[in-house]
C-alpha cells in the first residue's frame, strides 16, 4: 500500500475480512531517554469493533497512538494494518493507511468554515471551488449516514466544542479513514454531547469502521466499547471483552491495586454558616451577564456541590469568591462582608479572610508550571510573614517544608526541586491541594478537583476533601462530573445560565433530576 | 526531565554561538581582503593587552552591565524594555542636576546622590510606558521605543538651551565641579601598588555595576517581590489567582528596570565625561538588550556578557584605528554576535539537545 494510490488500496480495505485484525501491533517498544513509555506492546483490534484503551495519565496510551499515527517511530516492533505489514513514518502515511485521528485538543483553523477545514490538506488542485463542492456533497452523505450533522458554512469559532469535534471526525472520514482513533474525546463535552458522540461512534462501528477510544473514564469504557485494553506504566496489562469485566476489575488493572470507587463518608454535621452569598451578579468584559443573582449558604462541616454544564457561570462564581473578578451583591465570610470590587477584591485579601482556592485550571492558574514544587508550595501565600523576613523569603525553610508536605500528600516523585510541569496531573493537583488545605482555611473553593487526574489520585483527593469537611470546614465543590458531585456533596445546587436552578440534599438527588436542572428545566424544588 | 545538563545550557551554548559568530566575522573580514587572524590579534591586544585597553573595555562593560540588568529585570516579568537608551539619557540629566546644582564636599556623597538621581530620572522615564501598558494595554515595546526619541529630543533642547552655560560653544552642560569627579581605576588601584592606566575612563562605577548585579540577583531570586515578578512573567492568570496585581507588578518592574538603565549615567556622565553631552549614551541602551539575551537574564550572565561586549567595543575601535577595516564592520561583528547569541539561540540549542539525548540513551 503506497501513498500514491490510496483509492486503489481502499478497495481492498473497504470490505474488511472479519477474521483479520484491522490493526495489529506486535512487540512495540518506545523509550524517551531512560523512560520506557511503551514496553513490548502487542494488541489486536478486530474490524468493526470499538476498542477501548484505558490507563492512568502517563501509562503510555498517547505514545502508543502517536506511534500508530506516525508522530513517533517505535524503537522495536511491527505494525500490521488489515494483515499487511506497514511502516508509518509520518501522519501522511497513517492517513494513506486509512487511519484517522481525533486529538484531545482539536487541530482546526478557528476562522475557517467547516468545509474549508475539512478540505485543508486534502485539496484536489490549485482551485478551491471543485474541492469545496466535492466536500459539500460527501459531507451531506456522511451527515445522513452517521448522524454527523454540521452546518458546512459555519465558522469554527462560532460553533460549540461538540460540533468542532464532529468536524474533526468528518475530516478523518473525508480522508476515507477506516480506523478512527479518538483521544479522550469526552473531556470537553457536556453529558448530552457525549451521548450524541457515542451514538455516532456506534453508527460508525455498525458501518464497519474500526474505532479506538482512548480514555481514563471507566464509565465510557463500560458504555461503549466491545473490547478493552488496560495499560499501566508502559505495559499492556490485559485485554478483555467489555461484557466480561467490571469497573472495579478495570480500575484494579489500571492502578495495580484495589481502588475504592465510592467515597466512604459519614453524614455531615453542619455548624454555623461560613459562606453567605446573596444576589451575586457578574457582567463579563463582553457585557454578558454571567451570574444573574446567585444566592446560597454553606455551613461549617458541609460540602455544597455545584453541578452544571461548563460555561453556565460556575467558573465566574469561583473567580469572584477567589478574588480574581469583580462582582456586585454581598458575600459574607463568617458574618463579615468581603470586598467585591474595591482594592481588597484580590487573592491576597481572600486568603487573609480564610478562603482557600483550588482553581479549575491548575496549570494556568493554580501553579506556575516553570516554578519548582517548593516555590509553588507557597504560591499565593508568599506574602505570609511565616515564610520569610521582611522582603526576603526563607528559601531553605520553604524547601524543607515543601519536602515534608509532599511526603504527607504522597506527591510522586517527592522531589521539591522538580518544576511543576514535570509532575503528572494528579500530582500537580496534590501540590495545589496540599498548599490550600494545610493552612487551615475556613472555606475551601475547589473547582474540577479531579480533571485530568488519574484514578489512584482521585481516591486520595476525594478523601482529603471529606477529611477537611469532617474537620469542620466549609467546602464549595464545582465540577462538571456529576458522579463526583453526587459522591462528595452533602447538598447539591444546580447552576444554569447564571442562576441557581434548585438545590437538593445529596441523599435525595437523582442523576435524572439533576440532569434536567442542568439543562435548564426547573423541577419545582427551586429555592 | 531536563534535556541537557545545566552547564551546557549556560556555558556551552553561548560559547558555540560566539564561535560561530567569530567564524562568520572572520569570513567577512577575509572577503574585504583583510587578515582575520591578524584582526583578532589586534582586537585582543587592543582591548585586553594593556591596562589602557582594559580600562576602556571595563568602562564600556559598566555601561552595558546597567542597561543589560535593566532589560533582564524586565524580561523576568515578560516585559520587553527597549527604552534603556532613553532612560539612560534621562539618568544623565539626573546626574547632571545633582552634580551641578548641589554643593558636594566629597565625591562619595556625590556618587550616592547621583546614583539616586540617575535611578529616579530613569525610573520616571519608564513610568509612563509602564502605566500605559498596565492600564491601557499599549504595548511596552512601542511606547518605550517612542520614549527614546522623546528623550533624545528633550535632551537636545535642554543642552542647546537651558542647561548650556553662557558662552558655551557645544551642546553640553558646564563641567561638573571638581569635588564630584569620581576616582578612576588608576586612583583606586594605586594604593594597592597596581599601576593602572591613567588615561582610561574605567572608574569606581564598575564596582557599583558589580554591586548592582548582586542586588538584582537577590531581588529576583531571594525576595517576595522577585518571586512575584517571575510569577507574573510566567503566567498572568496565575499571578491574578495568587493575588498579585498585574498593574502593580508591571509598574514596579518597569520602575526598577528604568532605574537601572538610568544608573548607567554615573559611569558615562559622571565618571567619564564629567559633564552632560549630547547623545552621551552612544547606543548602550540597545546593547543592553543583547547583553540580557546573551546573559539569559541572569545577573552573572549579564556581567559576563557585558564584559564581552565591552571587549568587542574597545577591540573594534582599535581595529578601525590600525587597519583598513572600516568602523562599520565592527557593527557587523557585533550584530553577528547578537544574532547568534540572541536570535539564533535555537539553532545551536536543538542539535546540542539531540546530541545530549543520544549520549544519554547510549549511557542508559
Amino acid at each position: 500500500m503506497t501513498a500514491d494510490t490510496p483509492d486503489a488500496a481502499r478497495q481492498v480495505t473497504a470490505a474488511p475480512d472479519p477474521q483479520v485484525p484491522a490493526i495489529e501491533l506486535r512487540g512495540i517498544s518506545k523509550a524517551f531517554g531512560p523512560v520506557q513509555a511503551n514496553k513490548d506492546i502487542s494488541i489486536r483490534v478486530m474490524p468493526g469493533t470499538i476498542h477501548g484503551i484505558i490507563g492512568e495519565n502517563g501509562a503510555g496510551k498517547s505514545t502508543l497512538m502517536s506511534i500508530l499515527y506516525g508522530f513517533y517511530k517505535a524503537d522495536a516492533g511491527e505494525i500490521f494494518i488489515s494483515g499487511q505489514k506497514t511502516t508509518i513514518p509520518d501522519s501522511q502515511a497513517a492517513i494513506a493507511a486509512g487511519i484517522g485521528m481525533v486529538f484531545q485538543h482539536f487541530k482546526l483553523v478557528e476562522n475557517f468554515t467547516v468545509l474549508e477545514n475539512i478540505i485543508l490538506g486534502a485539496e484536489d488542485g490549485g482551485l478551491l471551488r471543485p474541492s469545496l463542492a466535492k466536500a459539500r456533497a460527501s459531507l451531506k452523505s456522511l451527515a445522513t449516514e452517521y448522524e454527523l450533522n454540521v452546518d458546512p458554512d459555519a465558522v469554527i469559532e462560532d460553533i460549540g466544542v461538540g460540533m468542532q469535534q464532529r468536524v474533526e471526525i468528518l475530516k478523518a472520514l473525508y480522508r476515507q479513514a477506516d480506523i478512527l482513533i479518538l483521544d479522550e474525546p469526552t473531556g470537553v463535552l457536556t453529558p448530552p454531547e457525549a451521548d450524541h458522540l457515542f451514538r455516532i461512534l456506534r453508527n460508525l462501528r455498525d458501518e464497519g469502521k474500526t474505532i479506538i477510544l482512548i480514555t481514563h473514564k471507566l464509565r465510557e469504557i463500560m458504555d461503549i466499547t466491545d473490547t478493552v485494553s488496560v495499560m499501566r506504566r508502559g505495559e499492556m496489562t490485559a485485554t478483555v471483552k467489555t461484557a466480561e469485566t467490571s469497573p472495579a476489575q478495570l480500575a484494579e488493572l489500571m492502578v495495580g491495586r484495589k481502588v475504592l470507587l465510592r467515597v466512604e463518608k459519614t453524614p455531615a454535621t453542619p455548624g454555623k454558616p461560613v459562606l453567605d452569598v446573596d444576589n451575586l451578579r457578574v457582567v463579563d468584559a463582553a457585557g454578558v451577564e454571567r451570574l444573574r443573582g446567585v444566592s446560597f449558604t454553606i455551613r461549617a462541616g458541609e460540602v455544597l456541590g455545584l453541578a452544571g454544564v461548563a460555561g453556565n457561570g460556575q467558573s465566574e462564581l469561583l473567580e469572584v469568591l477567589g478574588g480574581m473578578m469583580p462582582a456586585t451583591g454581598t458575600v459574607r465570610v463568617n458574618g463579615t462582608p468581603i470586598d467585591l470590587t474595591g482594592p481588597h477584591a484580590d487573592g491576597q485579601s481572600r486568603r487573609a479572610a480564610g478562603i482557600a482556592h483550588v482553581p479549575e485550571d491548575r496549570q494556568r492558574k493554580g501553579l506556575i508550571m516553570d516554578y519548582a514544587a517548593w516555590e509553588n508550595s507557597v504560591f499565593g501565600y508568599h506574602r505570609d510573614p511565616t515564610i520569610g523576613r521582611g522582603p526576603l523569603m526563607r528559601n531553605a525553610a520553604i524547601l524543607d517544608h515543601a519536602a515534608a508536605q509532599m511526603q504527607r500528600f504522597d506527591v510522586r516523585p517527592p522531589n521539591p526541586r522538580l518544576p511543576a510541569k514535570a509532575f503528572s496531573g494528579g500530582n500537580q493537583q496534590k501540590v495545589v491541594l496540599a498548599r490550600e488545605i494545610e493552612r487551615g482555611p475556613d472555606l475551601l473553593l475547589i473547582g474540577q478537583p479531579t480533571r485530568g487526574v488519574d484514578i489512584g489520585a482521585i481516591e486520595f483527593i476525594h478523601q482529603q476533601v471529606i477529611a477537611l469537611r469532617d474537620a469542620g470546614k466549609a467546602i464549595l465543590l464545582v465540577s462538571v462530573e456529576l458522579d463526583e458531585i453526587m459522591a462528595l456533596s452533602d447538598r447539591i445546587a444546580v447552576i444554569f445560565d447564571g442562576r441557581i436552578m434548585g438545590e437538593v440534599a445529596a441523599e435525595d438527588a437523582s442523576a435524572r433530576e439533576l440532569g434536567l436542572m442542568m439543562a435548564g428545566v426547573s423541577t419545582g424544588k427551586a429555592s | 526531565m531536563e534535556r541537557m545538563p545545566k552547564w551546557a545550557d549556560v556555558v556551552l551554548i553561548p560559547l558555540i554561538s560566539l564561535l560561530l559568530a567569530a567564524v562568520l566575522s572572520g569570513l567577512v573580514i577575509l572577503a574585504i581582503g583583510e587578515d582575520p587572524i591578524n584582526a583578532l590579534n589586534l582586537m585582543i591586544k587592543g582591548a585586553l593587552g594593556s591596562t589602557y585597553g582594559w580600562g576602556y573595555t571595563l568602562y564600556y562593560a559598566t555601561n552595558f552591565m546597567f542597561t543589560g540588568l535593566a532589560v533582564a529585570v524586565a524580561f523576568h516579568a515578560r516585559l520587553f524594555n527597549i527604552g534603556g537608551e532613553g532612560q539612560a539619557m534621562l539618568g544623565g540629566l539626573g546626574v547632571a542636576l545633582v552634580c551641578l546644582y548641589l554643593p558636594w564636599p566629597h565625591w562619595s556623597l556625590a556618587l550616592i546622590a547621583s546614583t539616586v538621581g540617575a535611578a529616579l530620572f530613569g525610573a520616571a522615564w519608564a513610568f509612563l510606558p509602564a502605566v500605559l501598558q498596565a492600564k491601557r494595554g499599549s504595548h511596552i515595546v512601542i511606547t518605550t521605543i517612542m520614549f527614546n526619541f522623546i528623550a533624545a529630543a528633550f535632551l537636545n533642547w535642554l543642552l542647546v538651551g537651558p542647561l548650556k552655560p553662557r558662552g558655551g560653544m557645544d551642546p553640553s552642560t558646564a563641567r561638573f565641579p571638581e569635588a564630584t569627579n569620581l576616582p578612576s581605576l588608576h586612583d583606586l588601584l594605586a594604593p594597592l601598588g597596581i599601576s593602572f592606566s591613567k588615561a582610561a575612563p574605567a572608574n569606581i562605577s564598575f564596582l557599583v555595576g558589580i554591586l548592582a548585579c548582586v542586588l538584582v540577583w537577590v531581588l529576583i531570586w531571594r525576595t517576595r517581590l522577585g518571586y512575584e515578578i517571575r510569577a507574573f512573567g510566567h503566567s498572568e492568570p496565575a499571578a491574578r489567582y495568587a493575588g498579585i496585581s498585574p498593574t502593580k507588578i508591571t509598574v514596579i518592574t518597569m520602575l526598577i528596570s528604568g532605574g537601572l538603565a538610568g544608573m548607567m549615567a554615573i559611569n558615562n556622565v559622571m565618571g567619564e565625561a564629567e559633564r552632560l553631552v549630547l547623545n552621551a549614551t552612544e547606543g548602550a541602551g540597545f546593547i543592553g538588550i543583547a547583553v540580557a539575551l546573551m546573559g539569559r537574564s541572569h545577573p552573572f550572565g549579564v556581567f559576563l556578557a557585558a564584559i564581552l561586549f565591552g571587549f568587542l567595543y574597545q577591540g573594534g575601535a582599535e581595529l578601525a584605528l590600525w587597519t583598513a577595516i572600516p568602523r562599520e564592520l565592527i557593527i557587523v561583528i557585533q550584530a553577528l554576535v547578537i544574532l547568534f547569541t540572541g536570535a539564533l539561540d535555537n539553532m545551536v540549542r536543538m542539535p546540542l539537545e539531540r546530541i545530549f539525548m543520544a549520549l544519554r540513551r547510549r549511557g542508559a
